[in-house]
């Protein structure tokens, strides 16, 4: 599903002495099938802008437009949206709470409406996608699961409502090494899957130059950088400046650049690193 | 919705009002609270809306702002406005069906509302220009010599801090977990009463677990500095009395004076303005 945001405004707590802006002007759009890492520095206005896309916020002023649906309109359907778009918060455990893992991921589908059958398939489905075995987690209660089964769980649940658009706000915050590793390898499969639009926020330039066709990072509340990685990653300066980071082969590549060597930047992975390395070197045995 | 409830929210502010010593405010409120109940008539509430206006002029909390607070007790206003206005025996005014409004009715739901009103504006106003921290230091201060006769003071201010402390905490917490499932698709706008006290299973559950994990980690967070109760503790702000609270005793004793005027001489006082 394709999404467009224009001239979004939003302020929390309004006309109160706790007021502060926290959207000011954001516009985007986001063709289907589009896999966006958004990323800023915190405080940005990441998690407020994601709540609008599926009206959990309204905003002062602006539009959300969710394929031809305008969601900031009075009286939109909202409950359809929601359906539509699956966000998973921050630290999403929190939102266990069912006696069994497989009732939990039902609860979604259940709201939808679905019958028994029908329930199985999506909870069976979106447990293999996320990597929990059925028969071994199915019947087990969430509260007794790892940190890193937890989430798991929590994402299918999401899963099993089969959203057009997925939003996942830092879903590898806070895992162990394999666990984060397993959340990138699900969000590769998901992308090559092609069904859904994502747009993932995190704050780990690695991952998301590993998986984000397109970047957006926000700053103050305001679009400050929009494109292909390669396109975002070469404002360097004001990348480190907002107190963003860049991805660990590119803050290499600066490094040495910023020691005197003369070599050309682009390169955003480890890959990209060795090739531009080893064509440096060989131009330079040249020379000689 | 739920961030409408204003008591127990601070309205920060540096106004004479705000600096007035915790343990005066209290006592303060409280008196304003009995002598709300001494008021017979409607001068009565003029003065009592006065003194009340005046204070919230000088402590500069917008109107608006404490009105909100209105907003979570509206039904139980109305509920008294009805039953004063219909179950009143007296002359008749309105028939409406079975239900008769009087005249003593009328004038006495509109005089309860305005009592009740007033009482929840006037206590609201406390925790508005007290911060809570303080507001539990005027309350543990004035227990004190309660200690005496085995009143755990410390223990019940600690517990009030902590209890104040953790109602924002809360509210988002509830909020986040409300979105949250509402974004699984969860409804809680629609339905018959049954099922919408169904729907509210998935926020429950979870806010009961983080509200133990917070008080466990909090417990935790105690013990590690060493708290052991009240026993010899000492105070980094230390309450002191100064000129400003002498004032205010002063202008409190004014105001309980001029009610209790007109409480007494309410008859003489109607005819003198009559003239």
């Amino acid at each position: 599903m394709s999404i467009k945001v224009k001239d979004l405004v939003h302020v929390y707590g309004e006309k109160s002495p706790y007021e502060t802006p926290a959207l000011d002007k954001v516009s985007f759009e986001i063709a289907d099938g589009e896999f966006i890492g958004l990323i800023g520095h915190t405080g940005s206005g990441k998690s407020t802008l994601v709540q609008h896309l599926n009206g959990l916020l309204k905003p002062k002023s602006g539009q959300v437009f969710i394929g031809d649906a305008e969601i900031s309109a009075k009286g939109a359907k909202l409950t359809d949206i929601r359906r539509k778009i699956g966000l998973l918060f921050q630290y999403p455990e929190y939102q266990l709470f069912e006696e069994t893992v497989y009732k939990d991921i039902a609860f979604g589908p259940a709201n939808l409406g679905l019958s028994k059958d029908d329930t199985d398939d999506r909870v069976r489905e979106s447990m293999s996608t996320v990597g929990l075995d059925f028969d071994t987690f199915a019947q087990r209660s969430p509260f007794e699961l790892s940190g890193g089964q937890k989430r798991k769980a929590v994402i299918a649940g999401v899963i099993a409502m089969r959203p057009e658009v997925l939003i996942l706000d830092e879903p590898t915050a806070g895992l162990d090494p394999k666990s984060q590793r397993d959340m990138l390898d699900m969000l590769l499969n998901i992308k090559e899957s092609r069904r859904v639009t994502v747009i993932l926020i995190s704050h780990n330039m690695d991952d998301v130059v590993r998986i984000a066709d397109r970047i957006i990072v926000l700053e103050k509340g305001r679009v400050a950088l929009d494109g292909p990685p390669a396109e975002v990653f070469a404002h360097e300066e004001f990348l480190t400046s907002i107190g963003l980071g860049l991805p660990l082969a590119a803050e290499f590549m600066r490094e040495l650049r910023i020691r005197g060597v003369d070599i050309e930047g682009g390169a955003l992975t480890a890959d990209e690193a060795e090739e531009s390395l080893s064509r440096y070197l060989k131009a330079k045995e040249n020379v000689r | 919705m739920i961030r409408d409830i204003t008591i127990g929210q601070y309205y920060p502010g540096e106004t004479w009002v705000h600096r007035l010593d915790p343990r005066l405010k209290i006592t303060v409120t409280l008196i304003f609270i009995v002598a709300l109940f001494f008021v017979r008539d409607f001068l009565g509430y003029v003065i009592a809306i006065a003194a009340l206006g005046g204070v919230i002029a000088i402590s500069r909390v917008p109107l608006g702002f404490i009105l909100r607070g209105l907003k979570a007790i509206f039904i139980i206003i109305v509920f008294t406005f009805a039953l004063n206005m219909f179950l009143t025996a007296g002359t008749p005014l309105i028939k409406i069906g079975f239900f008769t409004v009087t005249r003593e009715g009328l004038y006495g739901a509109v005089f309860m509302a305005l009592r009740l009103v007033l009482l929840i504006i006037g206590s609201s106003l406390l925790t508005l220009t007290t911060k809570p921290i303080k507001l539990t230091d005027g309350i543990e201060s004035l227990l004190g010599p309660l200690r005496v006769i085995g009143v755990p003071a410390h223990e019940l201010a600690m517990m009030m801090t902590i209890a104040l402390r953790f109602i924002p905490t809360l509210l988002e917490e509830t909020d986040k977990i409300m979105k949250a499932q509402m974004a699984r698709g969860a409804d809680f706008e629609s339905g018959s009463i049954l099922r919408r006290a169904k729907n509210l299973i998935p926020i429950l559950v979870p806010l009961f677990i983080s509200a133990f994990r917070i008080a466990q980690d909090l417990a935790m967070a105690m013990e590690a500095r060493c708290y052991r109760g009240g026993e010899g503790r000492t105070k980094l702000h230390v309450l002191k009395f100064e000129s400003r609270d002498a004032a205010a005793t002063l202008l409190t004793a004014l105001f309980v004076l001029l009610i209790l005027f007109e409480r007494v001489y309410s008859d003489e006082i109607r005819a003198f303005l009559a003239l």
